[in-house]
């Protein structure tokens, strides 16, 4: 099967400001995508694009093998969420999702038993005759979700959609999105700042920086491959230091860092010398209380910063030489006895495949 | 709130005593069985009996109807049209537009009459209601644009985006979110604009034809030939439907969205 959109080369400047920097993507049908990056990297201008709100300056936008760049965006088969909702104040719920069919001259009948079907889906029966601003967040979202999905988009677009909502509303509304995605079968793309969001619900995830598309790849490639630092910080959660490859062999690499003894680390196909960046995931730190164990290539002195109880996970704050701070990530089962305090002292451990080195 | 001193409560209110007291003993004249001059005879309402049966007076009536209602209209298309035009190129022109388009209404109104008449004369324009409606459009077109602008700057470009991205083309966002958002300003505009046109005397005086006399042309014919009660009944008649056309319009302004197009779910 083709895919379903498919972006090449795509450029879009607002003034000085390059929004859009050369972006090429592949989405595939039925993918729920999401496109994840720092306010102010591009993403809703992408979107934007996409949906024929802003023309791009150079590059195709191809939805469905049809090239749509002279398309005006009433006649392109996608729908967006927007980021504010833009829900019409002087219309009804009924009549926002109404809308586009209306615009579609449906009937009477076709467009009723649409909009019912669609307040299902959205959960907003018996809510169609209120206005927007007699609605809570929650709802308003719905509404522009169930607006735009009314019209059987062949890709939805949505732009930052929990982000105005609160941390319990939004876990709710994050789950109920892939779901309503998996009942509609429709192709999404989401865009979103939040790593943990767009790791959760995605099948794929495109990692933009200033304009640029960095990395596409599953969730579980983007967390554990990323491919440049600016990657590996935005994925979050890392422990890392900038340092100097000495040697390489066999896909490992020896990092010189002024306060740390030599470390080892995994290291991609044509990093032979110069700065990187290592990672170490915070589920790969292992703790020695008394000494070093030899089961690790690295070991580093630090100082127990903090404790913090999540669930089933413990996480634990140490403050290096170097004065960063490293996070540990150990499951309740595994915390070491007797406790550990503030201020203690011991090692922290890692095998070399375990860290991994990055361009800087 | 603090209550204000009194001193301040008296001021304000000699205030619009100084504003009313004109209107109030007019209207109050004109219920006077009297024929002559102030003083009271008794309450009547004969000279309103003879007002509505003066031919005179009700075409000049239906003249001033007929003209406020043509000038408003055409106010109301070119203006919204401008409103439009100015507020989303308003990085282009819009700026000297801005000060153009207001400069009518604040050139005198016998100087702008004077300008019309020649005008007419010169491209041999029929005077009549034509170049009454045209005149009346000098004064009612900036005030249009100038209320419709005020509207616009709050209206948010993303409502047009959301519509055009639902499948409206331009038409279509123009009719079904642009101008139902703008209603409460369409409607306020439209009043004031009635008003002002059915209350002008200067330049209708100066563009009027034979067989176009409004009611204040009327109303100044009267008063050539004496002070008559009737005078006093049709300017009250006059004041009470000026002042309520502003009233509405002002609470049209000033209503919140909900409030004022709530009825309109056209499903
Ligand atoms: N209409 C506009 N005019 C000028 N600059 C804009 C406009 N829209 C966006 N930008 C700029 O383009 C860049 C990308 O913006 P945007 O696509 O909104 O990013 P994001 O959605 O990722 O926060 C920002 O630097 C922003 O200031
Ligand atoms: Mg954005």
């Amino acid at each position: 099967m083709s895919s379903i959109l498919v972006l090449k080369d795509v450029v879009k400047t607002h003034g000085q400001v390059v929004a859009v920097n050369h972006v090429s993507l592949t989405i595939e049908r039925g993918e729920f995508f999401s496109i994840l990056g720092p306010s102010g990297s591009g993403k809703s201008t992408l979107l934007r694009v996409i949906a024929g709100l802003d023309i791009p300056d150079s590059g195709t936008i191809t939805i469905q093998e049809r090239i749509v760049n002279a398309d005006p965006p009433h006649a392109r088969p996608v729908n967006m969420v927007f980021q504010q909702y833009a829900l019409f104040p002087h219309m009804t719920v009924f009549d926002n999702i109404a809308f586009g069919l209306k615009m579609q001259r449906q009937t009477q009948p076709c467009i009723r038993a649409a909009v019912e079907e669609m307040a299902t889906l959205v959960r907003l029966e018996g809510k169609l005759q209120r206005f927007p601003e007699q609605l809570s967040g929650g709802e308003q979202q719905r509404v522009a979700l169930g607006r735009a999905l009314v019209n059987r988009p062949v890709v939805l677009l949505l732009d930052e959609p929990l982000a105005a909502l609160d941390q319990q509303l939004r876990q709710d509304m994050q789950a109920e999105l892939k779901h309503i995605q998996e009942e509609v079968n429709t192709t999404f793309v989401c865009v979103t700042h939040q790593q943990d969001e767009a790791l959760l619900v995605s099948d794929r995830i495109g990692v933009m920086a200033a304009g640029k598309l960095l990395q596409v790849g599953t969730p579980q490639e983007i967390y554990e491959q990323p491919v440049s630092s600016t990657v590996a910080k935005f994925i979050g959660l890392s422990n890392s230091f900038s340092g100097m490859i000495t040697r390489t062999k066999s896909g490992i690499c020896w990092i010189e860092q002024e306060h740390f003894p030599l470390m080892m680390a995994r290291c991609p196909k044509g990093l032979v010398a110069g700065p990187v960046f290592v990672v170490v995931r915070p589920e790969h730190i292992h703790i020695s209380v008394d000494q070093p164990c030899n089961d690790y290539e690295n070991t580093l002195s630090a100082v127990v910063h903090d404790v913090a109880y999540h669930g089933h996970e413990v996480f634990y704050y140490f403050c290096l030489a170097n004065d960063s701070i490293w996070t540990a990530r150990v499951p309740r089962a595994e915390v070491p006895t007797p406790s550990l305090v503030v201020g203690q002292s011991l090692f922290l451990q890692w095998a070399a495949h375990e860290g991994f080195a990055l361009s800087d | 709130m603090r209550a204000l001193p009194k001193p301040l409560v008296l001021a304000g209110f000699m205030t619009m005593l100084f504003l009313y007291v004109p209107v109030i003993i007019l209207i109050g004249l004109s219920f006077n069985a009297s024929a002559m001059g102030v003083t009271w005879k008794g309450f009547s309402i004969q000279w309103y009996e003879k007002l509505l049966a003066d031919p005179s007076i009700m075409d000049a009536t239906i003249n001033s109807l007929i003209i406020a209602v043509l000038s408003t209209f055409f106010s109301l298309l070119l203006g919204l049209g401008l409103a439009i035009g100015m507020e989303k190129w308003r990085k282009g022109h819009a700026s000297w537009m801005n000060i153009l388009i207001l400069l009518p209404l604040v050139i005198p109104e016998i100087l702008m009459g004077v300008a019309l008449l020649m005008v007419f004369v010169f491209l041999q324009v029929p005077l009549g209601f034509g170049s009454i409606v045209i005149g009346h459009m000098v004064f009612n077109l900036p005030l249009t644009v100038v209320i419709l602008r005020a509207r616009l700057r709050k209206f948010d470009p993303i409502w047009e985006d959301a519509a055009r991205d639902l499948g409206a083309s331009s038409w279509n966002v123009l009719t079904h979110i642009t101008v139902p958002m703008l209603r409460p300003a369409i409607v306020g505009a439209a009043l004031l604009s009635f008003t002002v046109s059915l209350d002008d005397f200067v330049v209708t005086f100066f563009v009027a034809g034979p067989g176009s006399t409004t009611l204040p042309l009327k109303v100044f014919s009267m008063i050539k030939t004496g002070l008559t009660p009737e005078v006093n009944a049709l300017s009250a008649i006059m004041v009470v439907v000026s002042m309520a056309c502003v009233g509405l319009s002002w609470l049209f302004q000033s209503q919140a969205y909900s409030f004022s197009i709530k009825h309109d779910s056209s499903s």
